[in-house]
């Protein structure tokens, strides 16, 4: 069993490197609030949909689990975002 | 494994609504959130997330292991997620000591209640499941584990997954959300 040739590895690559874009890249002053943090917040529930997908194996999970497993970093991507956009600028 | 994945799912509902109340509180006061926010270590939470992601990496290869019956990789890939979940414990120490020498505590505003709260009931996870990693790896050495044996192992995996994806939230929602 070669890691390289497993799914998983590539999916922990993927996911390393989409943490290294959000930690040290849109959170940087270089872009504005509202572009790093919608970013970071998308960036995040595509990472939780592949560890949930790849990690967990839901992707060979019955479709009704798998697609109430798969609601979940959507919901809370949306209410996190939701009330990002409804706090007041403090700017 | 029905049970695990029920609780799996009741617990991830948990963290959604205390992720809820956290934007909440932030709601009434965001202009204290950011500034103590920026008290925190980016870094080194940026850090503990590819930490546990590679301990993640490293219990599904070692699942992946068990299904082709290569019974010698389990225990050093189980070993490999102990290891990282133990390195995370560590960083969080660092982290919560850093945060008392300079007289932080969960009493000293109501972000900081949060993050010792957040970060508290996800180190609790961590320390159970590096916990049974650790058993499993033991137990993996014996040649316990192969692809008719694994609905425990399994089930562990999936915890630690859980612990991982949790994270993985948590992180941005409390070092990087910059305020409008």
């Amino acid at each position: 069993m070669s890691v390289l040739r497993e799914r998983v590895t590539w999916v922990w690559l993927g996911l390393m490197a989409l943490t290294c874009v959000t930690t040290w890249g849109l959170s940087k002053e270089l872009f504005s609030p509202t572009v790093a943090v919608v970013g970071i917040f998308l960036i995040a529930a595509v990472k939780v949909r592949y560890v949930m997908l790849d990690f967990m194996e839901l992707r060979q999970a019955p479709l009704p689990v798998r697609a109430a497993f798969e609601v979940w970093p959507a919901v809370v991507a949306a209410v996190i975002l939701g009330f990002w956009f409804a706090t007041p600028a403090i700017m | 494994m029905d049970g695990v994945w029920v609780f799996i799912g009741a617990d991830s509902v948990i963290f959604a609504i205390l992720f809820l109340s956290f934007m909440q509180d932030r709601l009434k006061n965001p202009a204290l959130f950011e500034a103590s926010r920026h008290a925190l270590n980016m870094n080194l939470g940026g850090v503990d997330t590819l930490i546990l992601l590679t301990s993640s990496w490293s219990v599904a290869l070692a699942v992946q292991a068990m299904k082709r019956d290569q019974i010698d990789r389990e225990p050093r890939l189980l070993l490999g997620g102990a290891v990282t979940g133990l390195l995370f414990m560590v960083s969080k120490s660092v982290e919560y000591f850093q945060k008392f020498a300079h007289g932080i505590t969960p009493g000293t505003n109501p972000f900081y209640m949060w993050y010792f709260t957040l970060t508290g009931i996800h180190l609790v996870h961590v320390v159970a499941g590096t916990s049974l990693l650790t058993y499993l790896c033991v137990r993996s050495r014996r040649g316990t584990y192969d692809h008719l044996h694994r609905a425990v192992p399994e089930s562990v995996a999936s915890f630690w997954h859980l612990v991982d994806l949790l994270w993985v939230v948590l992180f941005p929602l409390l070092y990087l959300m910059k305020a409008a």
